[in-house]
């Protein structure tokens, strides 16, 4: 006796809303149920709205029918933030991808939440603008979930993180409500909801749209690479640089490793004998970037760098960054699947915490490799596998575990760009005390009391209401 | 287990002073005191501890008590080459400056003092600590309550101490004045730290090293002055940016700060009414955070 699916109701009004763009059944929707982490879930609705208006009337519908929902942008977050768990009605915002409107008066543009990172700024480029966030993923991940991860990328070390550049986020709330967090004045009257907003991996509610700031194109650009011939003397000079006083627009390195591999996949020139090596980017006007240029060498030469290579032109700058850019792609030269990791440290502890990746993975019999953000001790140690082989899948969580162990008694944090979600939601508690938690839920609730938006995220469940719609963690899923 | 580095024993004892009853006002250096609206009579006046904590300089954050002044904080910075840009009074406490959250006249350039914050320790309505953001310089992990701290008038919680990121000190500092079309000087120069206006005339403030600060200068044709003009302090506006194009007629004194939106005027403004769904959502956190509203009464974000 298998009658007519429960969802059948639900999936009725949706479709009264939007017709078949709200989808069920289809096998593709198993796409749905996965970001660029390890975790899955089932999604069992979705739905592909084009405007705010829409967005609203779903959330009223899933309300009638007492369903959660999760926002979904581009579905390359590493957390599982968009990995549907408690049978939410998944709004994916790929088609409210247009950018509304460049307002150059006042230094901002006003975009749909699906326009992908690259795009805006591709666009902005020739105004003399960009968008100063650039997450690796800029190619493909949307400003939606940028806002609700609260994103990095190699820039944000001069520049500052989203949160930094978002003026206004126009937001669904969980009850059907629309509101504008924000606004494009200096000092919006009230508490901050916008900058509270940003980062809640759409557990407040939906962005429907986002007003960024925009940021001038420096004047000038020098993009060096140093190798070193010890990965130690490496990770040293990045504090050393930090300690002078001078803040690159990036500093990344590489370990042997990574070079190894990136060099294989792009053909930058990497020197795939050094142990180590730094991309250190400066920009803005010319006096400051040749003073820059000037104390990263000389910090490099006295911690024994080997070879100092300054792009030549625009040619040789890009294709430098292409290496870092392409680093997780090319990682599956080596082994078919990678578990991708995101902690902060103290600059002063890279050497110490980088060292401890290495035994880790050793003890786990795993490959780690290390490309990661240096300049803000953002480590990125990526566990290369096979997921064919049986019970990989534990030694790699395990290892990972210890990893972040290892970066928080080292006087770091759980995740420095890539958010908590799913992934870290029960390691909250090694950070953050219960009282601390049971405050940030409190917080969450004055956005959504009966756990709507994005159930069973970011924080452990059992601080207060977050498992009203039950604990199932999928098949195959890890939290 | 809460593993990030451990309580001073100021902040206990600030704890236990706010305690669990009745109803706490906290003083800072009374610099922005009437901001909001002043405390209600009969609330105990508390101070925050002061004291820089500890200093990184090779991680360029610092951490200290609430209580502690600008002036303190930038004298144990400055040992260093670094700076935290407030831009206020000196004798203002840290935690009071964010209490209030308005930023320093070199936002435009800097940003809002919100984005320098890395950590908040605060007393709740209970009496207890909570700790959120986290002692390095990038993190999301949790939700990112120090901003919604910042500019709450101590009205969700009772900043106890801050973690702050640290600025180099740049190397040269010129400003110039005279008259011209600050818009146009705006978008003639990379990334300013402050352009001025007050209707007639502006003030630009440059920074960097010697010869981008000589370069930018050459740009503009104004003459050279020791620093900004007075700030008026009658009241403040927040504005688009584009909106101070409007600003023409000089009836009463105000000062703009260009590209940023903040109008500084001689007498006593209207603030911005609120949404009415930003209303309750305020309100909703206000009754969470603080159900007993025993926490600065008499300030007021959300007029009922
Ligand atoms: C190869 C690779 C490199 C990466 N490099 C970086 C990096 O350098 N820096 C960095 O920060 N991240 C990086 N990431 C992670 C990821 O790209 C970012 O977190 C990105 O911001 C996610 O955007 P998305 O559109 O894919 O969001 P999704 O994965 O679809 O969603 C992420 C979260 O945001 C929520 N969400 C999405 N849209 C909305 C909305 N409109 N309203 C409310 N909530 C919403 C979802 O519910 C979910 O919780 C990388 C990922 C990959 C695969």
């Amino acid at each position: 006796m298998v009658p007519v699916s429960p969802d059948k109701p639900l999936l009725d009004e949706l479709r009264s809303i939007i017709g078949d763009r709200a989808r069920a059944g289809d096998f593709e929707l198993g796409l749905y149920g996965k970001d660029g982490s390890v975790l899955e879930g089932r999604p069992s609705i979705v739905c592909l709205p084009v405007s705010t208006e829409e967005v609203q009337q779903i959330v009223g519908a899933c309300r009638r029918h007492e369903r959660p929902f999760i926002a979904r942008g581009s579905g390359t977050g590493l957390a599982g933030g968009a990995v549907p768990v408690g049978d939410p009605v998944v709004i994916a915002t790929a088609k409210m991808n247009k950018i509304i409107e460049v307002d150059l008066d006042n230094r901002v543009a006003w975009v749909e939440p699906g326009v992908l990172n690259l795009d805006l700024t591709t666009q902005l480029k020739p105004l003399g603008f960009h968008f100063a966030p650039d997450p690796s993923s800029q190619q493909v991940c949307s400003i939606g979930g940028n806002v609700a991860t609260n994103s990095g990328g190699p820039h944000c070390l001069a520049y500052g993180v989203t949160s930094s550049h978002v003026a206004a986020i126009e937001v669904v709330l969980p009850d059907g409500t629309v509101t504008l967090l924000g606004d494009l004045t200096p000092e919006p009257a009230g508490y901050d909801l916008r900058g509270l907003f940003i980062g809640s991996e759409g557990t407040m509610g939906i962005a429907t749209k986002i007003a960024v700031r925009l940021t001038q194109n420096p004047p000038e650009v020098r993009t060096l690479l140093l190798d070193f011939s010890d990965v130690r003397d490496g990770a040293a000079a990045v504090s050393a640089i930090i300690a002078e006083g001078l803040i690159p627009a990036a500093l990344e390195m590489m370990d042997h490793r990574a070079i190894e591999v990136v060099e294989a996949f792009v053909n930058a020139g990497y020197p795939t004998e050094a142990d180590a090596v730094l991309l250190v980017e400066l920009d803005g006007l010319a006096g400051g970037v040749a003073s820059g240029v000037e104390i990263v060498r000389r910090v490099a030469d006295a911690h024994r760098v080997g070879n100092v290579r300054v792009a030549a032109d625009d040619a040789e700058r890009a294709l430098l960054w292409k290496g870092r850019k392409n680093a997780f792609g090319a990682v599956a030269r080596i082994k078919p699947d990678y578990y991708l990791h995101d902690t902060v440290v103290p600059r002063g502890k890279l050497v110490e915490v980088l060292e401890k990746v290495y035994r880790i993975a050793d003890e786990y019999d795993l490959i780690a490799i290390n490309v990661f953000h240096a300049g803000d001790g953002n480590l990125h140690p990526i566990l290369a596998y096979d997921a064919r082989e049986p019970g990989v899948l534990e030694r790699v969580h395990a290892a990972g575990k210890a990893i972040i162990t290892a970066s928080i008694e080292a006087g770091g944090v759980l995740s420095g760009e890539h958010g908590i979600g799913l992934e870290k939601r029960d390691y909250m508690g090694m950070l953050f005390s219960e009282h601390d938690m049971t405050t940030q839920d409190l917080v969450r609730e004055a956005f959504d009391p009966d756990g709507f938006a994005n159930p069973l995220k970011v924080l452990p469940s059992g601080s207060r209401c977050s498992d009203s719609f039950g604990q199932h963690v999928p098949e195959g899923a890890w939290v | 287990m809460n593993t990030q580095h451990s309580v001073e024993e100021p902040i206990l004892k600030y704890a236990a002073d706010i305690g669990s009853l009745g109803p706490v006002t906290i003083v800072g250096s009374r610099t922005q005191w009437d901001v909001g609206g002043l405390p209600s009579p009969g609330s105990r006046e508390i101070r925050a501890p002061a004291g820089v904590w500890s200093h990184q300089p090779e991680e360029m954050t610092v951490r200290c008590g609430a209580g502690t002044s600008i002036r303190e904080l930038n004298e144990e910075c400055s040992r260093f080459g670094q700076m935290v840009p407030f831009d206020l009074n000196p004798e203002a406490t840290v935690g009071g400056a964010l209490a209030v959250g308005r930023s320093g006249f070199r936002r435009l350039r800097y940003g809002h003092i919100r984005d320098l914050v890395l950590q908040i320790r605060h007393v709740d309505h209970s009496g207890l600590l909570v700790t959120s953001g986290g002692p390095t310089v990038k993190n999301v992990s949790g939700y990112d309550l120090c901003r919604l701290l910042v500019g709450s008038l101590g009205k969700l919680g009772c900043i106890a101490e801050v973690t702050l990121r640290c600025l180099p000190i740049p190397e040269t500092t010129l400003w110039l004045t005279g008259t011209g079309d600050p818009f146009e000087i705006y978008n003639e120069l990379y990334r300013p730290p402050s352009i001025l206006w007050d209707g007639d005339q502006v003030w630009v403030g440059l920074e960097g090293v010697k010869s981008d600060v000589e370069s930018q200068a050459a740009l503009l044709k104004l003459d050279q002055t020791d620093s900004p003009p007075p700030f008026p302090e009658g009241g403040r506006r927040s504005l688009e940016p584009k909106a101070l194009r409007g600003l023409v007629e000089r009836s009463e004194g105000w000062l703009a700060e260009i590209g940023v939106g903040v109008v500084h005027y001689t007498t006593p403004q209207v603030p911005e009414p609120l949404s009415d769904p930003n209303k309750r959502l305020m309100s909703e956190l206000e009754c969470r955070l603080d159900p007993r509203g025993r926490l600065n009464p008499g300030r007021q974000l959300v007029a009922t």
